[in-house]
């Protein structure tokens, strides 16, 4: 996919531009705000990385200037200014997600790719997902593998959607602590580790492949391997 | 002249000064007032001399009237001559109905017009030293029967005197007012400037760094004193401030540089004798572990600071604070089973609360993570195995209370372990930044609530308090 990183710092945006490319990205990079903001409005990109703090024209205000000019590209906001209100601000001005830094890429990808994929269809619109032989109903809230109903929790039940709509994309484990839990904090401890496990006992034991997925340093994914 | 320039630039400032505008003001309203005062003393003065004068013809012409109703225009006219020719006398002057002078000391008048009834007050003549000298004179004039006339006046220049006498004097008041008024106001001015200059110059010299500084307070309780008695208060809260400050600092630095110093000889250890690329892998992990605990140790501190700074959050909602307290619970629910603790939630909502709903939760998520830690840590064979969160409303306040049978906090240390960074010497080997307790108590703080610390006994209960929200 084609990414435009809004970056002033130039071994910052050196080292994304390196990264993104490496998984297999297209990158353009802009050092100023108000290039940045020319390159964005010509809307042939995916996804949208901005630092909150460029010059010449601040990221709140490329993020909002796109969006009154109808851009709707996903915007990824990072920022230094990791406090809760900055996140609301953030998301105010239109940005679609946010990422405090310091941040590690594998996080900034998992989120990135989501974006982009979000921005191209609309699964969540569908009443059933399916991942290989284990299928989710979202209406009827009735998780069956092979013929077999399994019994889950809301919460595990809101767990296995989140990373069923994401088939085969990774999601860290504080997107799922955002999109489940909605809660932003880094809860200190692997509480999150502990659920996934969890779900993971229900869905996989007994199956000899396995959908649910640990993706070293960075989090999890659901996927038909045997496929 | 450098002297000259001193004084003007001296005298430039005195004028600036409130002080002195003050003195202004009061002198302009207290001459107005002085003026006012002495102008109407002098004008009732003067109009009571001038009724004594009037008074004074008309007791004349009522003896004279008396004469010539017994004895005839003859005895009025040999009253005239004994009395005219007194020192220091009136005017008199007897005419005929035609205007024939028949005694008086008035040789002679311009106009017929006297000779008609009614009160003048005219100027005439006096031969002194052989030249005449004009004078004021208030005349009356009657008509006696037989159409005599009857002409008596008395000379002004007495009453002229006296009436310059009381203006003179009231003019002069008037001046020493105003010089005593300046006199006061330039003194008073002066004062102030002094001390206030005083406390600018001490000010300053706290300014420059030296906090130890005070300004004088010189007992009389004005508002000078009382000004420097606050600042003095205030000079005093900042040093306590910065003392605060330091201390934190040094904890920070100590609490920063730990992590820091263990990153640091991990990449050095990797680089000296690694010599496999399993070997670099592991040390990078473990580098990258240890920048993930320092910025963890970062954004705790940053959002204690955003507390303490105080002001409005953005994001702020009518919460129900039981339901934020079970879905925390229901987080941490199973990795307290993977400890092997029983977590339980007790409370029914809802407890609404104005609160932002993240930072609540993190402060519960802290609070429930520190049970949880806390009890996995003392043996099974006591009570160590549960942690409780009970969401309830007290005395009109909502509580959140977390309870564990851990080891729990000496009385002596509770208040201590609320400030940042201080974690029982016991807790130091222990993961955490040790500031879980010092964010949920400035979560508290900033949504107007407390966190305090009970013996659970045996254990620990953290009781976060908020208030309840207006529905």
């Amino acid at each position: 996919m084609k990414i435009l990183i809004v970056e002033d710092d130039a071994s910052a945006s050196a080292y994304l531009d390196k990264a993104f490319r490496e998984s297999g990205h297209v990158v353009d990079v802009s050092s100023d705000g108000l290039d940045g903001y020319a390159m964005a409005a010509e809307g042939e990109y995916d996804v949208i990385v901005v630092d909150r703090m460029i010059p010449r024209m601040d990221g709140l205000s490329l993020i909002h200037g796109l969006r009154e000019q109808k851009v709707d590209t996903p915007i990824l906001i990072l920022s230094a200014l990791g406090q809760v209100d900055d996140r609301v601000k953030g998301l105010r001005a239109g940005a679609d997600d946010y990422l405090p830094k310091p941040y590690s890429f594998s996080e900034l990808l998992a989120r990135v790719e989501i974006l982009a994929r979000r921005g191209r269809s609309l699964p969540s619109e569908e009443t059933i997902y399916r991942v290989g032989d284990l299928e989710l109903n979202r209406l009827t809230r009735r998780v069956m593998r092979l013929e077999t109903d399994i019994d889950l929790q809301p919460r595990e039940f809101r767990l296995l959607e989140y990373l069923m709509r994401h088939t085969g994309q990774v999601v860290t484990r504080t997107m799922l602590l955002e999109n489940v839990w909605d809660y932003h904090f880094d809860p200190q401890t692997n509480v999150i580790d502990v659920h996934v496990s969890r779900l993971r006992a229900k869905i996989d034991k007994g199956f000899d492949n396995p959908l649910i997925h640990t993706i070293r340093g960075a989090g999890y994914t659901i996927r038909d391997s045997a496929r | 002249m450098v002297l000259g320039i001193r004084f003007v630039i001296a005298l430039g400032r005195l004028f600036r000064t409130t002080a002195f505008k003050l003195a202004l003001v009061f002198l302009a309203i207290f001459t107005i007032f002085a003026g006012l005062i002495l102008g109407y003393v002098s004008f009732n003065a003067m109009r009571l001399l001038d009724e004594q004068v009037s008074v004074t013809v008309s007791e004349e012409i009522d003896g004279l009237v008396t004469h010539f109703n017994s004895g005839g225009v003859l005895r009025l006219v040999r009253q005239i001559e004994r009395r005219s020719h007194q020192p220091g006398s009136s005017l008199f002057l007897v005419t005929t109905a035609a205007g024939e002078t028949l005694a008086g000391n008035i040789s002679s008048i311009d106009s017929e017009g006297l000779l008609e009834a009614g009160t003048y007050e005219l100027y005439y003549r006096v031969v002194e030293d052989g030249a005449p000298h004009p004078h004021r004179a208030l005349v009356e004039t009657t008509i006696l029967p037989g159409g005599f006339r009857l002409l008596v006046g008395r000379d002004l220049a007495e009453t002229e005197r006296l009436q310059n006498v009381i203006l003179r004097a009231a003019g002069w008041s008037i001046l020493l007012v105003l010089a005593l008024a300046v006199i006061g106001g330039v003194f008073v001015a002066r004062r102030v400037l002094g001390r206030v200059d005083q406390m600018t110059e001490t000010t300053r010299i706290i300014m420059a760094g030296d906090l130890s500084g005070r300004l004088t307070v010189t007992g009389t309780n004005d508002e000078l004193d009382r000004l420097a008695q606050s600042l003095n208060a205030m000079l005093e809260r900042i040093g306590e401030l910065m003392a605060g400050l330091r201390e934190v600092s040094d904890n920070i630095a100590h609490d920063l540089k730990t992590p820091l110093t263990r990153l640091r000889n991990s990449a050095e250890e990797a680089l000296r004798i690694g010599d496999s690329p399993e070997d670099y892998r592991e040390a990078l992990e473990h580098t990258l572990e240890e920048a993930d605990g320092l910025i963890k140790v970062f954004n705790a501190l940053l959002m204690i600071a955003r507390a303490e700074a105080g002001g409005a959050l953005d994001g702020i909602k009518i919460e129900d604070a039981a339901e934020i307290a079970s879905d925390v619970v229901e987080l941490f629910e199973p990795f307290a089973e993977e400890a092997g603790i029983l977590l339980q939630f007790e409370g029914s909502g809802p407890l609404p609360i104005s609160a932002s709903r993240e930072l609540i939760g993190q402060a519960l998520a802290n609070l429930i993570d520190n049970a949880i830690k806390y009890s996995s840590e003392t043996s099974l064979e006591t009570t160590g195995g549960t942690v409780s969160v009970i969401a309830q409303l007290i005395h009109g306040r909502v509580e959140l209370s977390i309870g564990d049978h851990g080891p729990g906090i000496p009385n002596a240390d509770r208040d201590r372990v609320l400030e940042r960074f201080v974690r029982l010497e016991t807790s130091r080997t222990r993961p955490g930044s040790g500031l879980g307790l010092s964010l949920a108590a400035a979560v508290a703080r900033l949504h107007a609530g407390t966190l305090r610390l009970e013996d659970n006994q045996p254990g620990l209960r953290a009781i976060l308090t908020l208030p309840l929200a207006e529905a």
